[in-house]
């Protein structure tokens, strides 16, 4: 036997019965052979799924999980194959990736980085998974990539909506299929001009971390580009679950708009609060008083319920388009699980399916060759229109949902409409102005 | 021998054999097959069930001895790992530095944080201690970003300065090392169907919660500890002969949190990242609740409360459905469905239940926490005439690796 | 002047939530001598009360219209509440419309059960083990019982929307004349802060003019005297028991059209209530009222605009900051007495 064959634990799994005759103990090194961490050597690949599956995301999570297991079977070749057919490579066959089927490992982030790196590391030192994904927040999102560059497998990220994810904190193995906050207000602005005028005065409120930050930022910057003018912005603690005393002054301050750059909990309860306050109903400076999410989800939506028509925001994918990949998708979650998927569904399950073709096209599991594929890839079919994975910072470039809360909804998952699809080239922005170092990949072991 | 009594001796020494073959024990089942699921030996976690036994350990040395309940020690950690973070992002990606400076930082913002929460005892001591690792944990998480890092928290960049250190080669990850000896570094042994791994990182980690084990022996038969223990059983009557109990409390109060912080240190040394939530009240309860579920005041309790509730964490959040119909293929149709909802009711995510019901009947059925169980075991095995201290938690520690 | 109004009022409002959750503790540890941490599980299940009966009156029956398709492009399913089936739609909108006020009748009785079977059940049992026992075991069951709510209802917040006659605000510059537009608060949280008073009045009627409340008080201060007396005092203490459950469950439902209820509210809640309790002073319920208000009043007020611009960060550690200077002024807290959980 040479020794390449010996470390990894995918062989371990199948040949250790007829190793057993050997018996000796064998001592083998973990590192130096093989070329990268992890590299699966029996009949099958192991991939790794982490997503928050207790903690207040816990919902979005279980989504991830269905669109996971889906992609899962639809590499397998089971289903109804869902995107694979609208894909534009069709490098993807149905029977595993390279020929070898695919199995997975779940694990909890809790939405805790900390919690997230544990169970990342488990899936990679026990389970032998070769690449890692998922995760429902930026926080996460930025431990676990920095994980994955350090041990060498590709982590190809969940929904993480934050600047730094492929900003400041982008790494060679790590890959971001979501959009990001800097493409929700580029966005959101032109759409808020058109409706709402050019001279609104807008009242911010942010979570006080950094997406918040990242956030308010990009909205700020392109809604006074357009010309409106910032009141005030002020910083609500995470942790906060009544907002009473920060939209109670909002009316006072000559503010005509309302800005929640918040997400989850927060948003459906300062939505819920400014709803209550009558902020919709009121009249300031001879114009309606309106509220702007930046970020939506439809599981937000769902929360919070009546508050949110007629609001608007931005959401990365939703299940209403009619394309023909959202379509294949949307049919294909919905026969199985009875429900439309949710955004957080679509970006992990396009994000499986991208990691598998890319091996496929790379011919390889190595996570510098399957980086080198993502690179550049442009691709179409995946329900976002035409798509690029750009090379400088491993960021999707694709066309971004402006998306309002529904009037009257025809069903319970009929919660937001889409007002505007915006093309990709106008939420394009040059790499280097969040700065971050990508470094190059790792191939671990 | 090292100035400890026989007793003490054998439970070092068995405490010593156990870390040293946890590979070996912790990993009982064949890989590959259906219960290798519960195996738990692998680095990350391996290196948790010591990091969080030092932390227990030092709790318990508070909490164990003089009766403070602190409900805000996860502060000291979350500071004992900014502490490391930083060193390695400054000086270098050695461990020694980092560990040290976990250790003294953690221990000045002790001596602060004491020194005003000591005033008080009883649950007043308790509410103010959370209210300082409430405070450090949302400042950290929100104003404080540009030193913690905020949500995202902090890990050493390629381009961080490191001024011991030779610059890296370009695209080299930095990494946690011991005089070049990489914390992540492992080698498997591969015996039969069943594979070891023996991790540098473990190992240190495992060194350095013995050299921790010892002194938590060496404070508790010291007159010092003594001392401690008339506090616990009566603060007033120490008081009143003329002894000033304030300079002792502070003093043990001072050593837990630096127990903390080396545990900080630790995680950071295996593992380069820091986030605040390490320091949210809710990991500040978990360490009350390993060192209780251990059994408080024992001095191998707190170790195994860590490990037990660690195990449950990790491995039981991993117990997906999938696994599940796995175990129970071979039961006739309706018998597995009905097996299956059970399980799943317990693991993967709900694992949180599961967690909550042995808290429950640990503390319901076992004031004295797993030591408790241990004892209670050998009790029934009739080993009264071995009545070493020290076996009876081995007997604990045995029970727990093998559930 | 407005802006300072304004933040009065809404501390108030925060403050009859904390209030309320720190009597109902207050009520436990005076008389059983427990620390519970399963409170804010009970508040949780409160909400969660109310969402229950909603689910229940919107059981509907579902009939399939051709005319109309789903996501998937298969005829649609219609669902009709049953309760609008058999009292016609309007006064069966009408009863869904007033699931939360009718949800309090439901919660009495559900939260003192459940309040009776945990003190029988499990809390009895403890009344000699340590505190540190105490808080681990009762933590233990908010544990199992939030899982067990996001297993049955899922982790994403369940709107319980107030009545529709409930809706929008009332507009106190308007009524008294000055600025309209100004000082506006919505109607549900002035009724929630009426509801609050009502509750603690009641509470404190109940404890100050029956033989019931004068025996329980009797018993907080001297449980053993009281026994040797030939009073059955643990049957009352029981009661007493059932009757915090309540006081918490009632808190929930009323608060679930403020914030729409999540399985781990009583969590987010709990750490808040228990800093209140101390901050007021273990065992006086006057104190645990106070120390509600208090402080909510000064986080509604640390979380004005010109307050952060100054001191940023101030709206996130509030309410420890305040702790740790009462705490250092008055070792027992505002109104406690002496000897209570010192050792």
């Amino acid at each position: 036997m040479t020794k390449l064959n010996l470390t990894r634990r995918g062989l371990i799994k199948t040949g250790a019965v007829a190793g057993a005759g050997l018996a000796a103990p064998q001592l083998l090194l973990a590192d130096g052979h093989a070329g990268f961490t992890n590299a699966p050597t029996g009949s099958t690949v192991t991939l790794g799924f982490n997503v928050p599956q207790t903690g207040p995301y816990a919902d979005e999570g279980a989504d991830e999980l269905r669109a996971y297991e889906l992609a899962v079977e639809h590499l397998n070749g089971g289903g109804d194959g869902g995107m694979m057919n609208t894909f534009s490579s069709k490098a993807l066959q149905g029977n595993g990736i390279l020929g070898k089927k695919v199995e997975y490992v779940t694990g909890d982030t809790q939405t805790k980085s900390d919690a997230a790196r544990a169970s990342a590391r488990s899936m990679i030192e026990k389970d032998g998974a070769v690449m890692i994904t998922g995760g429902s927040s930026s926080g996460v999102a930025v431990a676990v990539q920095a994980l994955c560059q350090e041990a060498g497998v590709i982590f190809m990220a969940g929904l993480t909506h934050s600047n730094d994810t492929t900003g400041k904190d982008k790494k060679a193995n790590g890959f971001r299929h979501f959009f990001n906050s800097y493409m929700s207000g580029a966005a959101l602005a032109p759409i808020l001009a058109a409706n709402y005028g050019t001279d609104r005065k807008a009242y911010h409120l942010t979570a006080d971390y950094n997406w918040g930050y990242t956030t308010e930022e990009a909205v700020r910057t392109s809604t006074e580009a357009m010309g409106w003018e910032t009141v005030a912005a002020v910083k609500t603690p995470l942790t906060q679950t009544d907002f009473s005393s920060y939209i109670a002054p909002v009316l006072q301050s000559g503010a005509d708009t309302l800005v929640l750059n918040h997400y989850g909990g927060n948003m459906v309860n300062s939505l819920t609060s400014a709803v209550q306050f009558g902020l919709r109903d009121k009249q300031v400076n001879g114009k309606d008083f309106q509220i702007i999410v930046p970020l939506y989800s439809r599981l937000m939506a769902k929360g919070a319920g009546a508050n949110v028509k007629g609001i608007f925001g931005s959401t990365n994918w939703h299940w209403s388009l009619q394309d023909e990949g959202s379509k294949a998708f949307v049919k294909s979650f919905g026969t199985k699980y009875g429900f439309p998927p949710s955004q957080a569904a679509h970006t992990c399950y396009v994000q499986a399916l991208l990691y598998a073709d890319a091996v496929e096209r790379a011919g390889s599991f190595n996570p510098c060759a399957v980086g080198a594929a993502l690179e550049g890839f442009e691709f179409d079919g995946m329900g976002n229109g035409p798509t690029l994975y750009r090379a400088e910072d491993h960021q999707c470039f694709k066309d971004v949902l402006v998306v309002k809360g529904k009037e009257n909804p025809e069903s319970e998952f009929d919660l937001l409409e889409i007002v505007e699809v915006t093309p990709a080239a106008q939420v394009t922005y040059d790499p280097a102005i969040f700065g971050g170092d990508l470094g190059t990949c790792n191939p671990g072991a | 021998m090292l100035g400890l009594n026989k007793k003490d001796t054998n439970l070092l020494i068995i405490v010593a054999i156990m870390t040293m073959l946890a590979p070996f024990l912790l990993n009982p089942f064949p890989e590959g097959s259906a219960l290798a699921q519960f195996n738990a030996g692998y680095p990350d976690l391996m290196q948790r069930f010591v990091i969080f036994g030092i932390f227990a350990m030092g709790f318990n040395l508070l909490f164990g001895l003089t009766g403070y309940l602190s409900f805000g020690h996860a502060a000291f950690l979350g500071v004992g790992s900014y502490a490391a973070i930083w060193m390695m992002k400054l000086l270098t990606m050695n461990v020694i530095p980092a560990i040290i400076m976990s250790i003294v930082i953690a221990g000045l913002f002790a001596v602060v944080v004491g020194f005003i929460s000591l005033r008080r005892s009883g649950i007043y001591f308790s509410i103010l201690t959370l209210a300082f690792a409430q405070m450090s944990y949302a400042l950290a998480y929100s104003v404080l970003t540009p030193i913690t890092g905020g949500e995202t928290g902090l890990q050493p960049k390629p381009n961080d300065p490191r001024l011991l250190d030779p610059a890296l080669a370009d695209g080299v990850t930095p990494r946690a090392g011991l005089f070049g000896l990489e914390m992540s570094s492992s080698t498997e042994l591969s015996i039969g169907g069943w594979v070891f791994t023996f991790n540098a990182g473990y190992y240190v980690a495992a060194v350095v919660m013995l050299i921790a084990f010892y002194l938590s022996i060496r404070i508790f038969r010291s007159p010092f500890g003594m001392m401690l223990r008339a506090i616990k059983s009566n603060q007033q009557r120490v008081n009143y002969t003329g002894l000033n109990s304030k300079p002792y409390t502070l003093a043990v109060f001072v050593i837990s949190g630096m127990y903390a912080g080396l545990a900080g240190g630790l995680l950071v040394a295996m593992d380069t990242q820091v986030g605040p939530e390490r320091m949210f009240w809710t990991a500040s309860g978990e360490v009350v609740i390993m060192t209780i579920l251990g059994g408080a005041g024992t001095l191998i309790g707190p170790v195994l409360g860590a490990g037990l509730l660690k195990y449950m964490e990790n491995i039981l959040s991993k117990i997906n459905k999938g696994v599940i119909e796995g175990w129970f293929a071979w039961a006739p149709d309706g018998l597995d469905s009905v097996l299956i909802y059970t399980v799943n009711m317990f693991v993967g995510k709900q694992w949180h239940i599961t967690t909550g019901v042995i808290f429950m009947l640990v503390i319901i059925f076992l004031p004295g926490g797993l030591v408790e169980l241990g004892k209670r075991g050998a009790r029934v095995f009739r080993r009264r005439d071995r009545k070493g201290l020290g076996l009876e938690p081995d007997a604990a520690k045995q029970r727990n690796a093998a559930e | 002047m407005e802006a300072i109004i304004l933040q009065f009022l809404n501390g108030l409002d925060k403050g009859s939530a904390y209030a309320l959750i720190a009597l109902g503790l207050t009520l436990i540890f005076g008389t059983l001598g427990v620390v519970n941490f399963a409170h804010g599980a009970l508040f949780m299940i409160g909400a969660f009360c109310a969402v229950t009966l909603q689910k229940i009156l919107s059981l509907s029956k579902v009939t399939i219209d051709p005319t109309k398709t789903d996501f998937l492009g298969n005829p649609a399913k219609v669902k009709t509440p049953y309760v609008q089936e058999w009292f016609g739609p309007d006064v069966g909108a009408f009863i869904i419309d007033w699931s939360v006020p009718l949800a309090l009748i439901l919660a009495v009785p559900v939260m003192i059960a459940v309040g009776v079977a945990m003190e029988r059940g499990l809390i009895k049992h403890f009344y000699k083990r340590p505190h540190a026992d105490q808080i681990l075991v009762t933590f233990g069951l908010a544990i199992v019982l939030q899982e067990l709510i996001k297993y049955f209802f899922g982790a994403n917040p369940i709107q319980t929307p107030m009545p529709e006659a409930f809706k929008g605000s009332f507009d106190f510059g308007a009524a008294v004349g000055i600025d309209p537009n100004v000082i506006i608060y919505p109607y549900w949280r002035l009724i929630y802060f009426a509801f609050a008073m009502v509750v603690i009045g009641a509470v404190f009627a109940f404890l100050q003019f029956t033989t019931f409340g004068m025996v329980v008080r009797a018993g907080m201060a001297d449980r053993e005297t009281v026994g040797i007396l030939g009073i059955d005092i643990d049957k009352r203490f029981t009661m007493m028991f059932g009757l915090a459950a309540a006081v918490a469950g009632l808190a929930g439902v009323m608060y679930g059209p403020i914030n729409a209820p999540n399985y781990h509210m009583g969590m987010d809640f709990l750490v808040l209530s228990f800093v209140v309790v101390v901050v007021g002073g273990m065992g006086s319920l006057p104190g645990a009222v106070l120390a509600g208000f208090l402080l909510g009043v000064l986080e509604s007020f640390a979380s004005m605009e010109a307050v952060l611009n100054t001191l940023p960060g101030l709206n996130q550690i509030i309410i420890y900051l305040v702790a740790i200077i009462v705490l250092l002024t008055r070792p027992r807290g505002l109104l406690g007495r002496k000897g209570v959980m010192e050792d």
